[in-house]
């Protein structure tokens, strides 16, 4: 695969702030390391971001604390605000950036969660997006009035449908439907706003759309999830998605391909969805000080204790009482599909095969348990000085890898100063950064066309 | 005795017609930037509280606005550009899903620093029901149930991390302590709900909690708001709430200062006329409740009236207070901060 075979020469690094919340790559046990749940964490983050000319301030959902083997998971970074409550509190004291809410189409209904993206999108001048993600776990269903009622293959079926709701509810308004003076006839325009009736296999809803649409139509839409139903839905109805693609350019490169085919069979631009990957980048003045530094920041992440919880995770028992630095248990794990962390990525995969290509992986190359925990489940990212690192970002987004990048910086909240006062400025000197947001939407700053669905009303050219 | 005041900033006002004495466009209504000036406004002029009437449905009929923010979302919008008022959302109890109503309003209170609130509200309006595709609960007792269930869990989740449950222990590598977290294993009628929250203990404890006389168990709440068609009556009223347990009662008022003619009868009492009268008929409820919540009946020429005339003329007579920077809505209410209800039963049990 050439670099060649997709080159955008003009093309920008688009940037979004991942801010984690539950997760255990944010270094907590460094001095600098600051509350991870008070208000002014968040603020300085989303300050140093708009600073940044960052797209966006992004946040995850998780509606249930994680657990292994029956308990509450405590080593990790646990606690995360209501993301659409936060993000209105961070439309109050930000101009610019886009404010992402990450929202699950299981545990939530269109009347509700579309009205409440929707009062984001206008309360901020039409910066708001929705990560619509699916949540494979049933168990965060024991904490809803519906409990754990769809199987992971429905959960499409229902995202789909609503988004088609949602854009349903989107479009009920028409644009001019409310007067602009006080002494129009109503204030309301008569038959602007039409109600929304569905009766599918997930709703039987009747909704009268209460808002208006905003300065972007409605909010941007993002996916998040790899499965091919995850990729044909973003194919369907994504503006931008939220990849895991973002540690291996020919993986990233490959991906793209992917949606892009994808986009076309879908009928839409292959340029019509952004790929934004969830990335880490650890920046130093030389090469020396990078090794330093990954290797500084592995082993804050790392810990023994957290290296033990992982592979506990694959083994389906406690591991606490090994010794990290040494080799992975000679015993073989529960042969039962991994379930011990309600909420882990590897939920549902066969532990003995997971098992055999570790205690392969560590016998070639020597590892210890910590290792190999760290060489499977790390997805690093960029590691250099800014310079180099600038490099490689324009050369992923000019040769059709990504977009951009959604970096999570592994301190919070001071991690992404350096991203934004060393990094931003080298990508800036190849003119492949702006240098000034150029308009005030988060559609705008994506370079995104207009909605979906509004885009057969609009004259042609303008679709491009 | 000192009154607190509150200011119910929903739409225009309740006057039909107010959207026109509105001094904006009404294309303005439905942006942070009316929302943000008229909050900045009330705790200028010294209001202890802004509420936030909300439905799933829409606000108007005959004509008024159709089209309303959530409630959480416009009081999370001012939370961090505002410092001492209260900010205090309506969210319904009979449709909405308790996790997610008490993650909101524990988010509203780490983003204005402990100065949230709650107004638990029935939905009544069978057509909340049909948007959200849930069955309808029509029969009294299942309502009464429903609110009872949601205030509960709400409160129990708040509870569910107690305050010191985040430990960063560097030498065992935990960040939190887990016997500190709490599963509530609520168990109800109509759903079950495992916890615990996902958002720790808000920075109050517990968000001040306000439900409405002759619905909500006095008990249950902080403040209990009561409704009379005279000063008389909410005397009345005020006095059987405290016999049957309320902590703070708070009085609903209409008011109109402005040149608009008074809003159609809402039940409430209602005040028409000039602001001398209106201060007079504020010092007379300050010997039978603790506050008043007032409705004003179009926002853009009321508030003005209320900040320049009505709120000085009671500050300077001692009868209302300025909330002080800093401060949590609970402590200008002169309400303590709850124990953790985790908390106070692991110490009963471990001193048995
Ligand atoms: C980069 C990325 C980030 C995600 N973030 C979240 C999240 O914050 N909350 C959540 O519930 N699910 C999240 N998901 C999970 C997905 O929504 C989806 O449920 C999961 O990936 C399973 O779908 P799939 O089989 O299509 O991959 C994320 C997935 C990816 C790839």
């Amino acid at each position: 695969m050439t670099d060649n075979s997709y080159a955008r020469p003009g093309a920008q690094v688009h940037f979004g702030v991942f801010f984690h919340g539950v997760n255990h790559t944010t270094i907590w046990s460094d001095p600098t390391s600051g509350s991870q749940i008070d208000f002014e964490t968040f603020r300085r983050v989303a300050h140093t971001a708009e600073r940044g000319l960052f797209d966006a301030f992004f946040l995850g959902e998780g509606l249930r604390l994680r657990e292994q083997e029956g308990k509450i998971l405590d080593l990790d970074i646990v606690g995360r605000p209501d993301a659409i409550t936060q993000l209105a509190a961070l439309a109050g004291i930000t101009r610019n950036i886009g404010l992402v809410a990450t929202q699950n189409t299981t545990y939530n209904e269109p009347a509700d969660l579309v009205r409440r993206l929707s009062g984001l999108d206008l309360l901020s001048g039409g910066r708001a997006g929705w990560n619509a993600v699916t949540t494979d776990n049933a168990w965060t269903g024991e904490n809803f009035r519906r409990g754990g009622f769809l199987d992971h293959a429905d959960r499409y079926e229902r995202a789909g449908q609503f988004l088609d709701t949602a854009r349903a509810i989107w479009d009920g308004w028409a644009d001019d439907a409310v007067a602009t003076s006080t002494e129009a006839p109503s204030w309301a325009t008569a038959g602007s706003v039409q109600d929304v009736s569905r009766r599918t296999s997930q709703f039987d809803v009747t909704i009268t759309p209460t808002l208006p649409r905003s300065a972007q139509g409605h909010p941007v839409i993002f996916q998040a999830g790899d499965s091919p139903a995850g990729r044909d839905f973003a194919a369907a109805h994504a503006d931008v998605i939220f990849s895991r693609h973002g540690t291996h350019f020919d993986e990233a490169f490959a991906f793209a391909e992917d949606i892009r085919a994808r986009l076309r069979r879908a009928g839409r631009p292959e340029d019509d969805v952004k790929i934004l990957p969830g990335t880490q980048i650890v920046l130093a003045e030389n090469a020396s000080e990078v090794e330093d530094k990954v290797r500084w920041v592995l082993e804050g992440q790392y810990t023994g204790q957290t290296a033990l919880s992982l592979v506990g995770q694959v083994w389906g028992r406690d591991l606490s009482d090994r010794d990290p630095d040494g080799p992975l248990p000679e015993f073989d794990p529960v042969p039962a599909p991994i379930s011990g962390t309600r909420g882990a990525a590897r939920d549902g995969k066969d532990p003995l095969a997971i098992a055999r290509e570790w205690r392969a992986l560590a016998e070639a190359q020597n590892l210890s348990l910590r290792q190999v925990a760290i060489a499977t489940t790390q997805r690093s990212g960029f590691a250099g000085t800014p310079g180099q690192v600038a490099d490689e970002l324009t050369r992923w987004v000019r040769s059709g890898a990504t977009d951009g990048f959604n970096v999570s910086p592994y301190l919070v909240p001071t991690g992404l100063d350096e991203i934004v006062d060393l990094l931003v400025p080298e990508l800036q000197e190849r003119g492949s950064y702006r240098t000034e947001y150029e308009g005030s939407t988060l559609r705008e700053h994506l370079g995104l066309r207009p909605p979906l669905s509004r885009r057969e009303l609009l004259p042609r050219q303008a679709v491009g | 005795m000192s009154l607190h005041l509150g200011i119910e900033l929903d739409g225009e006002g309740t006057h039909p017609e107010a959207w026109r004495r509105a001094a904006h466009t009404p294309d303005r209504l439905l942006t942070g930037r009316t929302v943000a000036d008229r909050v900045a406004a009330a705790e200028n002029a010294g209001f202890t509280f802004a509420s936030f009437d909300d439905s799933l449905l829409p606000p108007g009929a005959d004509g008024g606005p159709a089209g309303r923010i959530d409630a959480v979302n416009r009081a999370a919008f001012v939370a961090a550009t505002t410092s001492t008022i209260g900010l205090v959302p309506v969210v319904g109890t009979t449709y909405a899903e308790p996790f997610h109503t008490s993650s909101q309003l524990a988010t509203l209170d780490y983003a204005s620093r402990g100065r949230g609130g709650w107004i638990a509200a029935r939905d009544t309006d069978q057509r909340v029901a049909g948007a959200l595709g849930r069955t309808e609960v029509t029969a009294p007792a299942d309502v009464a149930r429903e609110e009872r269930d949601a205030i509960a869990v709400v409160r129990d989740l708040w509870d569910s991390w107690e305050d010191d449950a985040v430990i960063r222990d560097y030498a065992t590598g935990r960040f939190v302590d887990r016997d500190r977290l709490h599963y509530i294993d609520f168990q109800g009628d109509a759903y079950s709900v495992k916890g615990p929250a996902i958002v720790p203990r808000p920075p109050q404890g517990q968000l001040v909690v306000f439900g409405f006389d002759g619905q909500t168990d006095p008990s249950e709440v902080d403040v209990v708001l009561v409704s009379g068609a005279t000063a008389g009556d909410i005397a009345d009223e005020a006095a059987r709430a405290k016999d049957s347990g309320a902590t703070l009662v708070f009085a609903e008022l209409d008011v109109a200062l402005g040149a608009a003619t008074p809003a159609p009868s809402s039940g409430r009492l209602s005040f028409a006329g000039e602001a001398t009268g209106l201060v007079d008929l504020l010092r007379a409820l300050d010997s039978h409740v603790d506050g008043v919540r007032l409705h004003p009946a179009v926002v853009d020429e009321d508030l003005p009236v209320l900040a320049r005339y009505v709120i000085p003329a009671l500050l300077r007579a001692g009868v209302a207070h300025r909330p002080v920077p800093g401060s949590t809505l609970r402590s200008t209410l002169g309400l303590d901060r709850p124990v953790n209800r985790f908390r106070a039963e692991r110490l009963e049990e471990s001193s048995r």
